[in-house]
């Protein structure tokens, strides 16, 4: 695709003479970068430079304050001594270990369960148009919201536990969200209930942009509904797939609000993650060295998901 | 694709097959949309339910003698923190930040589109290659700095305030909000323009240009006016993301006066002092939630595609 911009150049081709229409045509041509400037610059200081800055932060000493003298990778060491301590746990040991947990369970359950629905509503479901928004709408609340009745359902003495008792099934036990070695699962169960919906509605766009002429020849080649689905459509669907997979991935490692609404931390932050971790190290617990340098760990494992899928993505359509 | 449909099998044993397979699909699908509604429910029928029923009754059951009396604590009674004057200057507070964030985000955005798709330069790949990533950090990785420079901003406003009695809007931290969201959205804003403008007929732009029409004046009589569905999609999704924030809010506004609704409703649920009236709570969740699930229910079509257009990128 020609741009218009080269295209105007030729319909002008030469400026005229007169000063004042070539000081006007000039800006003509400028317009359009700078009104792109503005944002492009915000982006260069306060996106890359802060990170810059974050970097910087992590190789000083700060403490309740910045401090502006580098003194070492202090910081990262700590950090990286931190990463082996396991008894007792550390608060960084527990925040990352919980991360390999949550990321692990919520990232495949939701790919698990956004497909079987998604699936399950594309067999020409009457009253699709209800239930689609019904899956959904997690998405649109913010989890401090939601989290608010989670933690009350998720509570031994009032929710889940507590009704099933009055129904009579007594022996019932689920207290996992009091339970420093099992509260990190509640926050996958209110995650993934979070965020499958919106999977599904993923896979199901996915689904209906399959050629329908290709399931029919391999019904007329015999094959089983199981058949079709395992040996074709869910190898089609590959590229959903991928983009899930970097959604849930980038979310999993954002999660914040989740473990704060549902269980302020857990009992001594054993509900943590890398993003917990790095708010109370640095705004509570006056290390803000650390805490720029999880920031920091935080960002590079992102960007080592995020940059090839970008690169993939806007390379394959050079226009 | 159209569903797939067994083939014709002998009438007698196919017919009662297929319809167990059809009780069974209808059967999953109702047994999730309870699990997805569930909160919701729980959130609804305990914001309607006197205390007396809360502690002695079932947690699912409907309110027996149902109250909106919890809802007006909510707004106006219940205690944040020491002041308990109820939630209602906290919505406001979301209010007066969502509605310029998202404007001023959103016609940024379609600027930035307009520009990077119709009047496009060397390097224009790489520059939106590079406001695209803005929108995957985790903002932790900027929370400390930025927080230096809005303290620094602040103080400077102070310094006005006594210089000149007026410190146009300097350390406001609904501006500040305000300003977080605007530089951190354009990512998104600008995403969602480009695809949009990437399938609009560049030669409407060309015949315009002959006709002798400004850059401004293609943007406002030709890009505008075939732009509404992609307004809607952005507007939506900017609003939701910016009402439901909370690293920022809790960051840069986390005490006082000043907090949105998310962070005011964390402080709500969360105080410990006295009966925890589970009602109240329930009923400010439901306020911090209504904005957006209105949204959703009128326009949430709208909603999954702005999710959509922000999950399939390029």
């Amino acid at each position: 695709m020609s741009t218009v911009a080269e295209t105007q150049i030729k319909l002008t081709p030469e400026h005229d003479a007169r000063p004042g229409a070539s000081v006007r045509s000039r800006l003509q041509d400028l317009l359009p970068k700078i009104v792109l400037a503005p944002s492009f610059a915000a982006t260069i200081v306060f996106v890359y430079g802060f990170i810059l800055w974050t970097i910087y932060l992590s190789f000083t000493n700060s403490k309740t304050f910045p401090s502006y003298d580098i003194t070492g990778a202090r910081a990262y060491q700590r950090l990286w001594r931190w990463t082996f301590e396991s008894d007792p746990p550390s608060s960084w040991y527990t925040s990352i270990t919980n991360m390999g947990i949550f990321g692990f369970l919520y990232i495949l359950i939701c790919l698990a369960l956004g497909l079987f629905l998604a699936i399950l509503l594309d067999q020409k479901i009457r009253g699709e148009g209800v239930l689609r928004p019904i899956y959904l709408y997690p998405m649109a609340l913010s989890f401090i919201v939601t989290g608010v009745a989670w933690k009350w359902f998720l509570d031994p003495g009032l929710g889940l536990e507590q009704t099933l008792h009055q129904w009579g099934w007594t022996s019932f036990h689920f207290d996992w969200i009091k339970n420093k070695d099992f509260v990190i699962y509640t926050v996958v169960i209110a995650g993934v209930w979070q965020a499958s919906g919106f999977i599904m509605a993923m896979f199901l766009a996915g689904l209906r942009g399959i050629d329908g002429e290709i399931m029919k020849a391999a019904q007329i080649d015999g094959a089983t509904t199981f058949q079709l689905y395992r040996r074709i459509v869910i190898p089609l669907l590959r590229p959903v797939f991928l983009s899930a997979f970097i959604v849930l991935a980038h979310l999993a490692i954002k999660s914040y609000d989740l473990v704060v609404a549902l269980t302020s931390g857990g009992p001594g932050g054993s509900a943590w993650l890398p993003s917990n971790f790095m708010y109370e190290f640095t705004f509570k617990r006056n290390e803000m060295a650390v805490g720029s340098a999880s920031a920091v760990i935080m960002l590079m494992t992102l960007t080592a998901i995020i940059v090839p899928y970008l690169y993939s993505e806007l390379r394959e359509k050079p226009r | 694709m159209s569903a797939v449909t067994s083939p014709a099998r002998p009438a007698s044993s196919g017919i009662s097959a297929r319809t167990i397979n059809r009780i069974v699909i209808y059967g999953l699908l109702a047994l999730f949309a309870i699990f997805y509604l569930m909160p919701l429910f729980v959130m609804l029928v305990t914001s309607f339910k006197t205390m007396d029923e809360i502690q002695n009754g079932n947690m699912l059951a409907l309110p027996q003698s149902p109250t909106i009396a919890p809802w007006f604590k909510a707004w106006g009674e219940t205690c944040v923190g020491l002041t308990c004057a109820g939630i209602k200057g906290y919505f406001w507070n979301s209010i007066k930040m969502v509605v310029p964030a998202v404007l001023i985000s959103t016609l940024l955005g379609a600027l930035n589109g307009y520009v990077l798709t119709k009047w496009r330069f060397r390097g224009h790949t790489l520059v939106f290659a590079m406001m695209l990533f803005a929108c995957f950090i985790p903002f932790q990785s900027v929370l400390l700095p930025m927080a230096t420079i809005l303290g620094s901003i602040g103080r400077f406003g102070v310094s006005l305030q006594n210089a000149t009695g007026f410190n146009f809007g300097l350390g406001n931290s609904t501006v500040n909000l305000v300003f977080v969201h605007v530089v951190y959205g354009l990512g998104f804003t600008t995403l969602f323009f480009r695809n949009y403008y990437e399938a609009f007929p560049t030669e409407l732009i060309k015949a315009a240009q002959v006709d002798g029409a400004s850059f401004f004046q293609i943007f406002r009589r030709i890009m505008l006016p075939n732009s509404m569905p992609i307004f809607v999609v952005t507007v939506i999704y900017q609003f939701t993301n910016i009402w439901n924030d909370f690293l920022f809010a809790s960051a840069y506004a986390g005490t006082g006066d000043v907090m949105p609704m998310t962070v005011a409703l964390n402080n709500v649920v969360n105080t410990s002092t006295g009966v925890v009236e589970y009602n109240v709570n329930m009923a400010a969740a439901m306020i911090a939630a209504l904005p957006t699930l209105i949204v959703y229910v009128v326009a949430g079509r709208y909603f999954v595609r702005g999710l959509m257009a922000g999950a399939v990128k390029g």
